[in-house]
Parts: C-alpha cells; sequence; structure tokens
C-alpha cells in the first residue's frame, strides 16, 4: 500500500516534467539573458557581446561548430539516459557515476584488446560500458523496487564513491607507470573510436548517440514497452491496476538508463581521453538531468537540447578566454536556463489547470 | 586503545557539527513538504561567502552573517521555484545547486583568481569551556550546534505554533489552510530557516575547521544529509544520532589512513567508506518509511 501511495505521489510531482520545455526555452533563454547579464557584468564585459559568444559565435565557423558536436556527444548521451528514467518515474540522478563507471570499464578493456581488429574491440569497449554503467545502477534499482528505498538519495550517493574509485585507479595500479600523471595508460589504437570528419574531433560517439536517441525514441513512442514506461511513469496507481508490472518496468528503465550512461563514459575515453583520467566526466551526468528537463523528457527535445547546452559549453569556453570572464559562467547560465525552464513550464501547466476547471 | 577511541570521538563530534545543521535544515524543509536538493548548493555557497565575507572584512561573524543571508536567499528561491510556481522539486533543487556552485565559484575566480584558492583566514579556535580537554575541545560553533541548535529545532518544530504549522502544512495543506494556516508563508519560511542552517553548516567548514576555500569543498555532504533525514524519519533527533553515525564512520577511516597497517589502503577507498555505510543503513532501516503527507506536492487551492 505504501509503495503504491508512493508512486502517486511522484506521478503528482513529475507530471509537469514531460511537457511543452522545449517550446518554452527560446523564450526563457531571453529571460536567462536578463538574470545572468548581472555576473557579465560583474566580471566586466558587455552582456550583448558575451551572449553573442555564447549562442551565436559557435556556429559561425565550420571548426567551432563541429567542436560543438563533440561537447555535445556526452550530454546526448546521459540526456537520453535521464530523460528514459525519468520518462518511466525513476529519478536516476547517478548518470554521473554510471558515466565513470562505463568510463573505467572502457579503460580496463581498452588496453586488453589490442590484439583485436577495431571491428570486435570497439563493439566490446560499448558492451563492457554498458554493462559496467547498468551495474552502476543496479543497487539502487532494486533497493527502489523490493523496499521502496528512494532512488534520488540512493543514485546521488553513488556519484562521490565513482569518482573515489576513479581516483584510487589512477592515484593507484592504473597511474600511468612511464609519466608518473594521475592517468591511465593510452588504451589500444584498435580500441579508440575513429574520427569522423577531417581535422576535427568529431568521433563515432556521435552517431552512436544519435543512434540511441532514435532507437530510444522509437521504443518509447512506437511500441507496446515505451506505452507501459509511459504508463507507469505518468499514473503508476492506474498502471497498477491495469496489471502492468510497474517494479519491472521501473528496474528496466533504470538498468536502460544506466547502459546509456556507461556508454558516454565510454565515448568520452575511446573518443577523446584515449584514456582514464579525473576530470573526464566535467559534470556531463547533472548537464545529462538539465538536457533531458528542457527536452521536455522526449528523444527529440533531448537532441535539440543537448545540442543547445553544447554550443553554450563551446561558446562559455571561447568567451571566457575572449572577454578574460570565469568560465564558471557557462555553468551559472547553464544552470539559469533550467530553472527559469521549469518556473515557465509549472506556470504555464497551472494556467492550463485553471482554464481546464474554469 | 584508549586513545584511539577518544581521538575518534572528538572528531566524530566536530565532523558532525556541519552534517547536523544541515540534517535541522533540511528536515525543516521536508516537514513543511518540500524536498530540498539544493543542499549541496547551500552548504557550498555557504562556506564560499562566509569565507570570502570574513576574509573581506576581517570578521568571522560578519562571515557567518553573510552566510546566513546566503542560506535565506538560497531558501527563499528555492520556495519561490516550488511554493510559489510550484515548480518540480527534484530538478528545482539540483538547478538550484548547480547554480549556486556556479556563482560560488564564478566568484571565487573573479575575487581570487586560479582555482585552488591559497587565500587564507585566522579561523575560529578550539575552545574547552569546561577545562576537561580531549572532547570536549571543540568549535563554539559545535558547542552551539548540538547544546543550542538541536534542542531548539526539536523544541520549535515540535512544541511551538510555528512547528505545529510546519508540520501541518507538510502533512495536509488544505486542512492546514482551512485552519487559516497560510500554507505559502508556511513553507516560505521553513526553506529559509532551513537554508540559513545548511549554510551555515558549509560555514563551518571555511571559518572553523579548515580557515581556507577549496573547490568541491562539500564533497557530496548534503547528498549524505538527505539520506539522514530519510534515516531519521524526519524527527530531530534520529536525524542527529544518524549524522554522529556518519560522522564516525568518517572519523574511523580518517584515522585509519594513519594508522600503521592500514596506509596500504588506498585512502579513496576508506573515503568512500561512510557513504557505502549510509547507503547500508538506509537499506536496513528505510523500509517503506512514511514520507510526509504532503511531500513533493505543491499546493493549489481548489
Amino acid at each position: 500500500m505504501s509503495a503504491i501511495s508512493d508512486l502517486g505521489r511522484r506521478w503528482i510531482a513529475s507530471g509537469s516534467l514531460a511537457s511543452s520545455a522545449p517550446l518554452v526555452v527560446p523564450m526563457a533563454l531571453v529571460v536567462t539573458f536578463a538574470i545572468t547579464s548581472v555576473f557579465v557584468l560583474a566580471a566586466g564585459a558587455d552582456p550583448f557581446d558575451a551572449f553573442y559568444r555564447f549562442l551565436i559565435a559557435p556556429l559561425t565557423s565550420p571548426v567551432t561548430a563541429l567542436e560543438v558536436l563533440v561537447s555535445a556527444t556526452p550530454i546526448l548521451l546521459t540526456g537520453a539516459a535521464v530523460a528514459i528514467a525519468f520518462r518511466a518515474g525513476y529519478y536516476n540522478i547517478g548518470a554521473e557515476g554510471q558515466l565513470l563507471a562505463g568510463a573505467i570499464a572502457a579503460a580496463g578493456l581498452g588496453t586488453v584488446v589490442g590484439g583485436l581488429p577495431s571491428i570486435l574491440a570497439l563493439p566490446i569497449l560499448v558492451a563492457g560500458g554498458a554493462i559496467a554503467g547498468a551495474t552502476w545502477a543496479l543497487l539502487p534499482a532494486l533497493l527502489r523496487v523490493r523496499s521502496g528505498i528512494d532512488e534520488v538519495v540512493t543514485t546521488l550517493l553513488l556519484n562521490p564513491v565513482a569518482l573515489l574509485l576513479v581516483n584510487a585507479l589512477l592515484n593507484g595500479p592504473w597511474r600511468d607507470p612511464e609519466t608518473g600523471f594521475p592517468e591511465s595508460a593510452p588504451i589500444a589504437a584498435s580500441a579508440e573510436f575513429p574520427q569522423l570528419i577531417e581535422r576535427s574531433r568529431v568521433h563515432l560517439g556521435l552517431i552512436l548517440a544519435l543512434a540511441i536517441i532514435g532507437v530510444t525514441w522509437f521504443v518509447i513512442t512506437r511500441t507496446s514497452v515505451g506505452l507501459k514506461l509511459r504508463a507507469v511513469g505518468s499514473n503508476p496507481r492506474a498502471a497498477t491496476f491495469a496489471g502492468l508490472d510497474v517494479n519491472g518496468t521501473l528496474l528496466r528503465a533504470a538498468l536502460v538508463s544506466g547502459a546509456i550512461a556507461g556508454i558516454a563514459g565510454v565515448s568520452e575515453v575511446a573518443g577523446i581521453q584515449d584514456r582514464l583520467t579525473g576530470g573526464l566526466s566535467a559534470g556531463a551526468g547533472y548537464t545529462g538531468i538539465v538536457v533531458a528537463t528542457l527536452g521536455g523528457l522526449t528523444m527529440p527535445g533531448v537532441a535539440a537540447a543537448g545540442l543547445l547546452l553544447g554550443d553554450l559549453r563551446v561558446g562559455a569556453g571561447s568567451a571566457a578566454r575572449a572577454l578574460d570572464i570565469p568560465s564558471q559562467v557557462g555553468e551559472i547560465v547553464q544552470a539559469t536556463l533550467l530553472l527559469v525552464t521549469i518556473g515557465a513550464v509549472a506556470i504555464i501547466a497551472r494556467r492550463r489547470a485553471r482554464q481546464g476547471t474554469a | 586503545m584508549i586513545a584511539f577511541v577518544l581521538d575518534i570521538l572528538t572528531a566524530t563530534i566536530r565532523n558532525a557539527t556541519p552534517l547536523t545543521l544541515g540534517t535541522i535544515g533540511e528536515t525543516y524543509s521536508e516537514r513543511s513538504g518540500v524536498l530540498n536538493l539544493g543542499i549541496e548548493g547551500t552548504m557550498y555557497a555557504g562556506a564560499f561567502f562566509g569565507f570570502a565575507t570574513a576574509f573581506w572584512t576581517g570578521s568571522l561573524e560578519i562571515g557567518l552573517l553573510a552566510a546566513v543571508v546566503v542560506g535565506l536567499l538560497a531558501g527563499g528561491l528555492m520556495a519561490f521555484l516550488t511554493v510559489t510556481l510550484g515548480a518540480n522539486q527534484h530538478v528545482s533543487g539540483l538547478g538550484l545547486t548547480l547554480f549556486l556552485i556556479g556563482v560560488s565559484e564564478f566568484t571565487n575566480r573573479l575575487a581570487f583568481g586560479g582555482g585552488q584558492s591559497l587565500r587564507r583566514i585566522d579561523p575560529y579556535p578550539l575552545v574547552d569551556p569546561l577545562g576537561l580537554g580531549g572532547a570536549f575541545s571543540q568549535y563554539g560553533l559545535t558547542y552551539v550546534t548540538f547544546l543550542l541548535f538541536v534542542p531548539v529545532a526539536w523544541w520549535v518544530l515540535m512544541r511551538t505554533r510555528f512547528g505545529l504549522a510546519i508540520r501541518a502544512v507538510g502533512e495536509d495543506p488544505e486542512a492546514a489552510d482551512a485552519a487559516g494556516i497560510s500554507v505559502f508563508r508556511t513553507r516560505y519560511a521553513a526553506l529559509m530557516v532551513g537554508g540559513a542552517l545548511m549554510a551555515l553548516g558549509g560555514a563551518f567548514f571555511t571559518l572553523a575547521a579548515l580557515g581556507s576555500f577549496t573547490l568541491d569543498i562539500i564533497a557530496g555532504r548534503g547528498w549524505v544529509v538527505i539520506a539522514l533525514v530519510i534515516f531519521g524519519r524526519w524527527g530531530i533527533w534520529r536525524a542527529v544520532a544518524g549524522a554522529l553515525l556518519f560522522s564516525a564512520v568518517y572519523s574511523l577511516q580518517l584515522r585509519l589512513r594513519v594508522t600503521p597497517g592500514w596506509q596500504d589502503v588506498p585512502f579513496e577507498l576508506l573515503l568512500a567508506l561512510p557513504y557505502l555505510v549510509v547507503i547500508a543503513a538506509l537499506a536496513l532501516s528505510g523500509r517503506n518509511v512514511a514520507y510526509p503527507g504532503a511531500y513533493l506536492k505543491p499546493y493549489r487551492r481548489a
């Protein structure tokens, strides 16, 4: 009984997330601009110039436009991972830890598959990372469906644990024997993701991300599995009464979410770093929550929001260098955009409800 | 052996101080019906702005005051999002945390340059009012937290009209509203008081324990607090017991790092231990706990 009423609460609370957010984002950007101008001004730069550099400038040259795709790759994956879990009403806040688990697996496997051709080595890496990510997601998911223990807390707590595991490996057994830096040995050449476009860093991970988003979109919107997932997410009580396997659906959604986040870790190791490093994630797991929310938990929305934030990440980096302002302005803009968007979504949802009852 | 146990006891009380402050703050927020995942960022901002203000003014008291103001503002912003607008509480809280960490690190960079600030202040010294030494040699803020804040927080929540209002709007806002209690005002007050306590907890690190600000200074302790509140079943005393338990494991691993025979164990794994203990404690005690009735629900008059 208590498990069901717990789910009922979640349904009410999560209702406004699968939403009109993607349509609100352009307007929210204007409000975000007004709010974050304060920080740009405090740093002694012109807000209009800064915002031009954040959003428009990266798209004006082929080199930086391709870099936007590179920057978007991991957050497209974590965004899809978070969206699929949230859609089922499972609050996976642990994409950061799951990404790191996938990265550890990729760095480990990458050094031992040297004898294999790429056609074998790459699937091994991706599968290994997916399994690692799903494994990292398993404990919170089991505690949730077996004992009703809030997954928000357990997935959150496992994020610092994953980072500590990475650091333990890099300061211990995996420390680069040649340089002595806290970085793992480079992975085999056959395990590196191939570069897609000459003279750019765009790599196979982008194709993987778009393919996963496409497949997930198809499954969620066009199959009975997706229908069940949406039913469980939008009204678990009704889903239970309709005889749907709510716990099984939650468990599967949690594991698929963890697997996709794990692949994001593989993508960063095999596509960019060629090894495990401490700062590899750059918060991509948490940014995935921003991407999923801005995308209204739909896959086309995730694709658009991932590209937008990729643009912002590249733009904030170059604006910081050009205007000599702290690069953290990018994080402030991103967080503000998130808060303004969910605020606007809530206002719209309330208006609609009021019109509905009037 | 006795010295070893005493050391750990002393450190346990000291390290439990910020967790206890955060736990009281989060308990107030959640008892009013709002999950505040902004706690990690609120503690972070309290740590940074408390430090920066103390550094600029040369006064630790003004630093503490700045942390309190930052906490009130953070709680007020969370209330605006979740109470006034009725936005999703999970995402509002996470967004608030990302925002506050971003603002703190931005300001740190702008004011002090470089990532790892090497600027130091003279922090609060240890005090020993009874002259007993050992576990009684603690920071003033630790004494104030355990001897003043904890009992007062319990008393206010369980024995005053304001506390009753918090519990009422968190359990059944319709009934509270009908009884003439303002749901909005009560939740705003609970979130702001809660935010102030969280920020004070963050400031404990910079103004008492360390005397400096470093990046990632909170390191997930806000998430630990979220778990402790569930472990404490939204009661003050049980939550404080949870904070002491976490802190005991944390202090034990700190001590083991310098204990002969344990140096070969990677310290990162020891550092991960307290987080795993909290998850285990939740797994053992958190089955089918009764959440506050209006938890996660925005309130609208029908």
